[in-house]
């Protein structure tokens, strides 16, 4: 077994750039089932992302423009979300997988004259002296800007959360509709916009998907973040902090399973693509063992009629 | 007297199919604790919603302080000085109550001293609060305090308590009239709305008496009786209920040592439950909600297990038998929430039959159901218990609740049980349905059949039980004759008094 | 008028896919020509209708008995996968022998091995409350993996130059055409019984009011005696027994087992179910529909140069479009006060409660109004674990 294949920094990069997109998805989810809204249809809002964000890139030659494209498509398919399920009250499960369906058809339509595609690369954060420093530079300097834009949406909406009124609301409404109705919330309006700033961050990790860690675009790219995402909320116990924990586990077991291979382990490849999926089923029963629904928003997924 | 603080002048609201509120009018002044009485049903409800700016009158309009007023939201409401305390709360299990206080403030109010204000007003007012503590650990009556002391800090002209006394100890009622009657003195109006008559006598100084949506008296409670108060609510004379039997039969159910952990985080053990059951009596089980009352119902019903010994119907072991098998030995059961609980809202009366029946009286043959037969069971239960409904075949959602209630005793009874438990069996039923139900858990008491009743109205299970055991805590106190234990007595039990003695 | 919202839905998709094919450059009217007419004018077309029907119906025959009851299985394709593999398996452990035996026993290798990759959602449910959406649908992606892994080791044809497929079947492992010269096989008698047994079930037996009862009212269903892990278990494991039978019809139809086998039928049967109002009856025509854009999809994938997916877009519509038309047709056609009775005997609702069932609710809101006197939160669905 060769191990000099293997560098320590350049795998913790690797694992940075896995776990990213999987960061801001599930934030975003997070944001929305704290409201009490299920929204499974993370995977066609991040493909769709991902497709926006790419194509924007590689037609107005900026990935900034690309980053909004992919939030503002993100949003707009949220949007459909929103309208179903707050608007006609349909079910939130099927409408999600509606959603996901859409979203990967549309993605893979819109998506057939941009593969084989370039676009620009990212710039990186070099700053001359500290990124130089053995280890330690290139672990926290040298990333790209969404990396810490990523960790930095954690820490605010931990904030927006447990510190600000209208995360306070945001709990409410998620907690228990009815009460946050009778006390004057607009359940509705408080929810919309949720799903929606959901689908801006899912738009934002596919979009990361297809033009910082591949870059490229291929159809069905996402191959399932948008459901590990999900997962990870539920591991995280819908806080912010712990999906940051969540979303590492995973993006290092993408890459660990990525250098076995290229340490020529004896096992078909196959075997350790699985791992994240496995990973995944068994962090869902772990959680689900240790304390059933600690922590998840009382009224998540319920429909909410107004009654009072 | 004082000025007119609210005046409602000629409301009427009309929903679908029905008419809340017709032409309602009357005046509250502040300095006075004035009562809306009404059964349920009677329009009470609809009229707060109104004056909380929940909902806004088809017609006429309210008053508040002379100047036209009509609240589009709670938030307008409140800042106009009217507060209010909901029957059922609107507070969140999972947030403090600090931030449970705070959602319902002003954002200018609601910032870094709210903490401090919360320990002050509370504390002033007799109603202790810790602003850090989680709600869903709390009581239910510091659940309520903590919706007075939301209230409160808005300083409120007008404060609406809406069926405030329901879930509370005796004691803990005490404690509330204290705060109200503080709260009158310093000049706040009170809306007082109950159909519990001797707290409006003992508290009210004026009255305003609901029924079918219309007013239809107005009085001063301390001037009435109790029984001509209860006329004009329910409108018409009421019969003298029959007293209980007294008997001392065989033992048909017996609890031994009974013990079950609550299934969710939130709910209460069951600890160590002693009781005999005998046939030909009605044994009440009295307590405040919350105590240990659903999990005993699931027990009994089946839906929880226990070891086999822990219940015993007629000498043999149940607890490890499921509903079905216990309905086919004679043990029935109709839990406290009828729609998706003891009836699923969107199926047929025939299919809600079919629900426990399909068992007990040959609804379902080798696993196909008759559904003719069914058909005709159900429509024998419509016209035993005179269910009001325009046929079998539609939802269970359709009914009201009185009816939905007797369609779901009478599935019971329909199916002869030997032991029959019901929770809460006419909770926010009308007089005529309370009447019928109490009746027919008699006739089946008569019959030597044992029934259990667990609820929360006392004054209900005083008039029809022939013994009487408080839930407090999980525990069980041990039964006593009805005729010698007071309400007194009963209150410090709910209170956990009895587990010491 | 169970029907009018999929005729709704159907109508809205075909005007929006036009308009999303005129933004994309492709003559509308010729897509749609291709895609849902051009099929119906051919005998092949008519034939591959059936090919791709039998599938998607056995499987969301399946999946509506779960769905029915709040059982959310959304890996039929991964229990697809597992019945090719187990079929296919246990058709060449015994090659070459022939027999009439071999195909049946086939057929119940892959329901039993399309049974337990279900259990594994469904065990991990009851006895850990794992939210079943998120296990099955990881077990998709799994199973994939592992088809790739068998089909290019233990499976791998021995004389097949290491090509990652199996060996070709013998005629005994073939399913018998149902026309002569045509590709449509007997395994649409197999969906066409499941259709009637669920029929039968879903209206007059026990199990199928348990069905119902579970997805309406939980707490109802637990009082009146039935077990929710004996429901979750059920459902889950029909479910993967008839995606694992229609595994090996798959790979019965094509003669080998490659790793292209699975095509999304178990994402689409998905939609099928609700197509069909999770009617048996309507699952029928549902699969019909579906049948028919995919064979319309291939023809717009050769003629309009569309990618494969694109069938998907329409797929996601068509399922937006039901859940809102759900809603709207319902809202109009049952006014408040005027409940009209339920068609069927149970007077169980026929359309999924987790889906519409809290529709009534919806509708009385609607009519009262804001903030109106409707019945108290029904608790529609939604897998609450996630």
């Amino acid at each position: 077994m060769d191990f000099s294949v293997l560098n320590p920094v350049a795998i913790a990069a690797a694992l940075m750039v896995a776990a990213t997109p999987l960061v801001f998805a599930a934030l975003g989810e997070l944001v929305v089932e704290k409201a009490g809204v299920l929204n499974l249809g993370v995977e066609g809002m991040m493909i769709i992302g991902a497709i926006a964000g790419f194509a924007a890139a590689n037609e107005g030659g900026s990935l900034t423009f690309g980053v909004l494209a992919a939030m503002a498509a993100g949003a707009a398919l949220a949007s459909i979300f929103a309208l179903f399920t707050q608007g006609l009250m349909s079910n939130q499960v099927a409408t999600g997988l509606a959603l996901t369906l859409f979203g990967l058809g549309l993605s893979a339509m819109l998506g057939q004259p941009y593969a084989g595609q370039k676009v620009p690369s990212f710039p990186r954060l070099d700053l001359p002296g500290l990124t130089d420093l053995p280890v330690i530079g290139r672990l926290i300097f040298g990333h790209d800007p969404l990396i810490y834009l990523s960790l930095a949406l954690a820490v605010a909406i931990g904030w927006f959360l447990t510190r600000t009124r209208a995360g306070l609301t945001l709990r409410a409404v998620g907690e228990n509709h009815d009460a946050a109705h009778a006390i004057g919330c607009g359940v509705a309006r408080v929810r919309t916009l949720a799903i929606l700033f959901g689908g801006a961050c899912a738009g934002l990790g596919g979009a990361y998907l297809s033009l910082v860690a591949a870059p490229l675009w291929a159809e069905g790219m996402t191959a399932g973040r948008g459901w590990i995402a999900l997962a990870i909320v539920v591991f995280a116990s819908w806080k912010p902090g712990r999906v940051l924990i969540g979303a590492y586990l995973f993006g290092g077991v993408t890459i660990a399973q990525l250098n076995l291979q290229a340490l020529g382990i004896a096992i078909e490849s196959q075997y350790l693509s699985m791992t994240p999926y496995l990973a995944t089923i068994l962090v869902l029963v772990l959680i689900s063992a240790r304390g059933a629904r600690s922590g998840a928003p009382g009224s998540l997924g319920k429909p909410f009629f107004a009654s009072a | 007297m004082t000025d007119v603080l609210l005046r409602v002048d000629g409301v009427t609201k009309r929903f679908p199919g029905v008419v809340a509120n017709r032409n309602v009018s009357f005046e509250v002044r502040a300095g006075e604790i004035h009562a809306l009485l009404g059964e349920n049903g009677a329009g009470k409800s609809t009229l707060v919603k109104m004056i909380y700016g929940l909902q806004s009158p088809d017609e006429g309009a309210l008053h508040l302080r002379g100047a036209p007023f009509a609240p589009a939201s709670p938030g307008e409401a409140r800042s106009a000085g009217v507060g209010l305390v909901f029957q059922h709360f609107s507070l969140f299990e999972a947030l403090t109550v600090a931030e449970n206080v705070a959602l319902g403030l002003p954002k200018d109010q609601a910032g870094r001293g709210l903490p401090q204000r919360i320990r002050e007003v509370s504390k002033s007012y007799g109603l202790p609060l810790q602003p850090g503590r989680i709600v869903g650990d709390l009581s239910v009556g510091e659940r309520q305090r903590v919706e007075i002391v939301r209230c409160l800090l808005q300083s409120p002209r007008l404060l609406i308590m809406d069926e405030p006394t329901s879930v509370l100890t005796p004691q803990e009622v005490d404690t509330l009239f204290a705060t109200l009657r503080r709260l009158r003195d310093e000049g706040v109006a009170i809306l007082y709305i109950s159909h519990k008559l001797e707290e409006i006598r003992a508290l009210c100084s004026a009255a305003t008496i609901l029924r079918g949506g219309e007013v239809v008296a107005s009085c001063d409670p301390r001037q009435e009786t109790a029984k001509a108060l209860a006329e004009m609510m329910i409108g018409r004379g009421l019969a003298a209920p029959s007293g209980p039997a007294e008997t001392s039969g065989d033992v048909r159910l017996a609890l031994e040592d009974l013990s079950l952990p609550s299934a969710s985080p939130f709910g209460t053990s069951l600890k160590n439950i002693t009781l005999d059951l005998r046939a030909g009596e009605i044994l009440g089980i009295a307590g405040v909600a919350g105590n240990g009352q659903d999990e005993l119902m699931a027990a009994l019903s089946g839906e929880a297990r226990t070891a086999p010994g822990m219940i015993r119907l007629d000498g043999a072991p149940i607890g490890a038998l499921g509903p079905m098998r216990r309905r086919r030995l004679g043990l029935n059961a109709a839990p406290e929430e009828r729609l998706g609980h003891a009836a699923a809202p969107e199926m047929s009366l025939t299919g809600n039959a079919v629900l426990t029946a399909r068992g007990t009286v040959g609804l379902a043959q080798g696993g196909w159901i008759g559904f003719a037969r069914a058909r005709r069971f159900a429509e024998g239960i419509v016209k035993t218990f005179d269910v009001r409904t325009a046929g079998v075949q539609h939802a269970a959602r359709s009914l009201s609740g009185g009816n939905l209630q007797k369609y779901v005793i009478g599935r019971e009874l329909r199916q002869n049980p030997k032991v029959f438990c019901v929770s809460q069996p006419t909770w926010g039923d009308d007089a005529g349905a309370a009447l019928a139900i109490r009746e027919a858990l008699r006739a089946l008491a008569e019959q030597g059949a044992a029934v259990l009743c667990i609820s929360q109205d006392l004054d209900e299970l005083m008039e029809i039980s022939t013994r009487l055991a408080v839930i407090a805590g999980g525990r069980l106190s041990p039964p006593r004759p009805t005729g010698e234990i007071t309400i007194e007595q009963i209150g410090l039990m709910m209170g956990g008094g009895h587990v010491a003695a | 008028m169970a029907w009018a919202s999929p005729v709704i839905a159907l109508a809205l998709t075909l005007i929006f896919g036009m308009l999303l094919f005129a933004v994309l450059g492709v003559d509308p009217l010729r897509a749609v020509y291709i895609i849902f007419v051009e099929p119906l004018t051919t005998g092949f077309g008519r034939a591959e209708m059936v090919v791709k029907g039998t599938p998607l119906v056995l499987i969301a025959i399946g999946l509506s008995l779960g769905f029915r009851a709040g059982v959310w299985n959304i890996g039929a394709e991964g229990q697809l996968i597992l019945g090719a593999l187990a079929g296919t398996a246990a058709g060449l452990a015994v090659y070459p022998a022939e027999g009439l035996w071999v195909l049946p026993m086939m057929c119940l290798a892959g329901m039993a091995a399309g049974a337990a990759w279900a259990m594994i959602p469904a065990v991990l449910r009851i006895r850990f409350g794992a939210n079943e959406i998120l296990v099955s649908l990881m077990l998709v992606y799994v199973a994939d993996l592992w088809l790739s892994v068998l089909v290019s080791g233990p499976l791998r044809d021995p004389d097949g130059f290491n090509f990652p497929e199996t060996r070709l079947f013998t005629s005994s492992m073939i399913l018998p055409p149902l026309f002569d010269g045509t590709r449509a096989h007997m395994g649409a008698l197999a969906a066409l019984a499941a259709v009637v047994i669920a029929w039968a079930v879903l209206r007059r037996h026990v199990f199928g009011f348990s069905l119902d009862l579970f997805g309406q009212a939980p707490r109802a269903a637990a009082f009146a005696g039935f077990s929710e892990a004996r429901t979750v278990a059920l459902t889950l494991g029909i479910g993967g027994a008839l995606a694992g039978l229609a595994g090996v019809f798959e790979a019965s139809l094509s003669a080998q087992l490659k790793p292209s086998l699975p095509v999304g039928y178990g994402f689409t049967a998905i939609i099928v179910a609700f197509l069909g109002r999770l009617h048996p009856v309507g699952i029928l025509a549902g699969g019909a529909l579906m049948a028919l854009t995919y064979i319309g999809g291939e023809g717009a994938q050769l003629v309009l140069r569309l990618p494969a997916a694109s069938i998907s877009v329409f797929q996601g519509m068509l399922l937006f479009f039901l859940l809102g038309a759900d809603v709207l047709t319902r809202y109009r056609l049952k006014p408040a006060g005027a409940r009209t009775a339920p068609p069927d005997p149970a007077g169980v609702d026929p359309l999924s409660p987790a889906t519409i069932g809290a529709a009534a609710g919806v509708v009385a809101a609607m009519q009262a109004g804001e903030g109106a006197a409707a019945p108290g939160g029904a608790d529609g669905g939604g897998a609450g674990g996630v």
